[in-house]
């Protein structure tokens, strides 16, 4: 098992190889975290520390469990509330965490780019918990997991992508993740909720869902974001879940088998029906919660490992 | 009375088109003949043996930022001015983009004096069109060009407002003033940080569709036929607004546009990684963007080049990419990035400094700009082959926010004369 990355700042520096390996340990979490002692000791003597500068409580407490489980120090800081409002700059920050000598730094950021410029100037793991409208790996891969295990394979399945997707950083990162082990895209979504040279990106796009449905394996709900909704990208949110909002009769056109997915928080009645996605048969969004945990510690793991490698060559260099 | 020979140089002359050996020789300041040929003639002229370098006549730069008044620490008219001539720029006319703007006869005289104090090259002010660069009033243009003012522009400020550029664009062509407006539609590229499209898209940038400067030139160029003014387009940085300026010109308006340095070697892709020093105004664009305006300045469809030099400290590059200031500094890289031009076959010499010196002082109304006796001595000396790998803590700017940092370039300024006496002569 190899993997030969200094950060997690996106999918794509990942190789095909690197999304499996991280999966396959995963697949491992998930299984200790069904079991009755849940702990193991991957990040023992680590200090993990969580950066978000925008608003998060899933992704948050996902990051914040994956390490105590692996049993790092964790802690968490709400960088809304503090510095930046001082003043201080992101390289600033960065680099006063820098010198508390933290091995993990995990970071959301409301700009795009802005976790790889704070991986430039730290010498520890980064992981991106989601950058602007950039990239959000572990949402990918805790993605590719759910749908690894509930339908054996992850290549070769018609996945359609519905929603926001010009605006979702999920959306992204799963486009590349999804694509990079061959599986056929669909985006869903109204024309000005669609990316720029999205023509180029190797999907096929639908602004009519039912026919972008047709036959699909996998449903990945998108969250519609408050402020999009006021007649700026679509007229109304009741116009919207007419046309875009999966109830029964659209999920319909998709493979009897189909799955759906979302990663929250869910807008029931704007995107999804409140009942579907409480339907046990159809929905994995708590699997997809779980398996968050998973990929997580997975990621981290990983990280850990190549961390201590280098510094042990470091020391022997030394 | 001081006589100055420059022997065994290849003369290039932008009215002409040509590139000739020969020698040039200046007296008070002045170009006083232009001797074709190798052999020097007699001459009690103190003599200086080009050994085979290009002479051209000094960049003419249009829309320099110096950040005097306001943001000395950025770039003073001493910095700047040293740079323009480490870079071959023998006239800079300065942006009001500064803190305050310049757009009242004191703030203006303010600036030609410490310009004329600091600053080894000539600086011709521009002023504000409006009042606080804000859209609302126009400047007092009489005046201020009284007092010296060159041209008049809100720079990257588009007026929104059509009856207030209108009015203004009328008063103007009433007093001859040279008008220069940034072509763009603000609300559609409001906050855009890139040129939409796959790169922005997968980048999660915000960005803007080319088609806005097509849009504001449209408009501009229908408020020209509008008024008669004289206009020139900053920087034209798409193919999609080249039919629009080509049937303008057609049409007989009084319009000339600009590109910028940056527009025509680099690219969107030049932004991964997030790099903040190739963020600029308008954003970097396609490849095919880039070669539609390399075949329009061939053509002569836009007429000139600026650096578009615009000095950022760290603290406002050193962000987040959309939080991040635009612009890059560009007077010393000018010359070289332009040469790659020239090496990649793109564009002769004679062309670039049609578009870098003859076309600029043109549109000012500058004697400058040309290779003809009677016109001011202002030349650049170079070797157009020199290679060399840019380090940005070498160049003269205080600010050191340039996208060439590391870059290999070819081309080096040996000596830069202003009215006949060198400004700078390489070591």
């Amino acid at each position: 098992m190899s993997f030969d990355h200094a950060h997690l700042l996106g999918i794509e520096p990942l190789a095909p190889h690197d999304i499996t390996t991280i999966l396959d340990l995963a697949d491992q979490y998930a299984d200790l975290g069904r079991s009755s002692a849940k702990h193991g000791t991957a990040l023992a003597g680590l200090t993990q520390i969580n950066m978000f500068f925008e608003n998060s409580t899933r992704t948050q407490a996902s990051f914040e469990l994956a390490g105590k489980r692996l049993g790092a120090d964790v802690m968490s800081m709400a960088m809304q509330a503090s510095s930046i409002k001082k003043g201080e700059t992101l390289i600033d920050t960065a680099m006063t965490l820098n010198a508390m000598h933290p091995d993990l730094l995990v970071v959301r950021h409301p700009h795009s780019g802005a976790v790889d410029l704070l991986a430039q100037k730290v010498n520890c793991a980064v992981l991106n918990a989601g950058d602007g409208r950039h990239e959000h790996p572990t949402q990918a891969l805790l993605d590719a997991l759910t749908i690894r295990r509930a339908k054996g394979r992850l290549h070769r399945l018609s996945i359609a992508i519905c929603g926001d997707i010009a605006h979702s950083r999920v959306a992204r990162s799963n486009i590349i993740l999804l694509g990079k082990m061959e599986n056929r895209i669909r985006l869903i979504g109204p024309p000005t909720l669609m990316p720029a040279g999205i023509a180029e990106f190797g999907v096929e796009v639908f602004d009519d869902m039912k026919k972008g449905l047709e036959g699909v394996d996998v449903v990945m709900m998108l969250r519609l974001q408050r402020e999009r909704m006021d007649g700026g990208f679509i007229p109304s949110e009741r116009e919207y879940y007419h046309r875009y909002g999966l109830d029964a009769e659209k999920l319909a056109h998709a493979a009897p088998d189909a799955i759906v997915m979302h990663p929250g928080p869910m807008n029931r009645g704007v995107e999804i029906d409140g009942e579907l996605a409480d339907d046990l048969r159809r929905s994995v969004i708590q699997q997809q919660v779980e398996m968050g945990v998973a990929v997580r510690m997975a990621a981290m793991d990983l990280l850990a490992r190549g961390l201590r490698a280098r510094r042990n060559t470091k020391a022997v260099m030394a | 009375m001081t006589r100055t020979l420059i022997t065994n140089a290849i003369l290039i002359d932008p009215e002409a088109g040509t590139e000739t050996r020969g020698s040039l020789l200046i007296e008070e300041g002045r170009i006083a003949a232009i001797l074709p040929g190798g052999e020097a003639p007699e001459t009690t002229a103190r003599i200086i043996d080009a050994g085979g370098a290009h002479l051209a006549p000094g960049i003419v730069d249009i829309g320099v930022k110096v950040c005097e008044p306001g943001e000395r620490h950025k770039e003073s008219f001493r910095s700047a001015g040293l740079a323009a001539a480490a870079g071959g720029v023998t006239t800079m006319a300065t942006r009001p983009d500064t803190l305050p703007a310049i757009d009242s006869p004191e703030v203006l005289e303010f600036s030609r004096r410490r310009a004329n104090e600091a600053a080894p090259v000539n600086v011709l002010p521009m002023a504000a069109l409006t009042k606080g660069r804000a859209g609302r009033e126009m400047t007092e243009i009489g005046f201020l060009m009284d007092a010296g003012a060159v041209a008049f522009t809100d720079c990257d400020h588009v007026v929104q407002d059509t009856k207030v550029f209108a009015r203004a664009l009328t008063y103007a062509r009433g007093l001859g003033a040279l008008v220069i407006a940034h072509p763009q539609d603000p609300c559609l590229s409001a906050w855009a940080a890139a040129t939409s499209g796959k790169f922005a898209s997968l980048h999660g940038l915000p960005a803007v569709s080319p088609m806005a400067e097509r849009m504001g030139l449209d408009r501009d160029i229908a408020l020209l036929e509008m008024t008669g003014a004289r206009y020139h387009a900053d920087q034209i940085t798409t193919a999609r607004a080249l039919p629009a300026l080509e049937r303008a010109k057609r049409n007989g308006l009084d319009i000339t546009a600009g590109t910028s340095i940056h527009h025509l070697t680099l690219n969107e892709l030049d932004l991964a990684g997030y790099r903040t020093f190739f963020k600029v105004k308008p954003p970097l664009r396609s490849e095919e963007d880039r070669q539609a305006i390399i075949a329009a300045l061939r053509d002569g469809l836009i007429d000139t080049i600026s650096s578009m030099h615009t000095p950022q400290d760290e603290e406002s590059k050193r962000l987040p990419f959309e939080e991040a200031a635009s612009g890059a500094v560009a007077l010393e890289t000018l010359l070289p990035a332009a040469l790659r031009l020239y090496h990649s076959g793109s564009l002769d010499l004679p062309t670039l400094f049609r578009a870098l010196s003859l076309n600029p002082a043109r549109r000012l109304g500058l004697q400058s700009g040309r290779l003809a006796v009677g016109a001011p001595a202002d030349l650049v000396l170079f070797d157009a082959h020199k290679p060399f790998v840019l380090d940005r803590a070498n160049l003269r700017s205080k600010s050191k926010n340039t996208p060439f940092d590391g870059a290999r370039m070819q081309g080096r300024v040996l000596a830069t004369y202003v009215a006949g006496s060198a400004v700078y002569e390489a070591e």
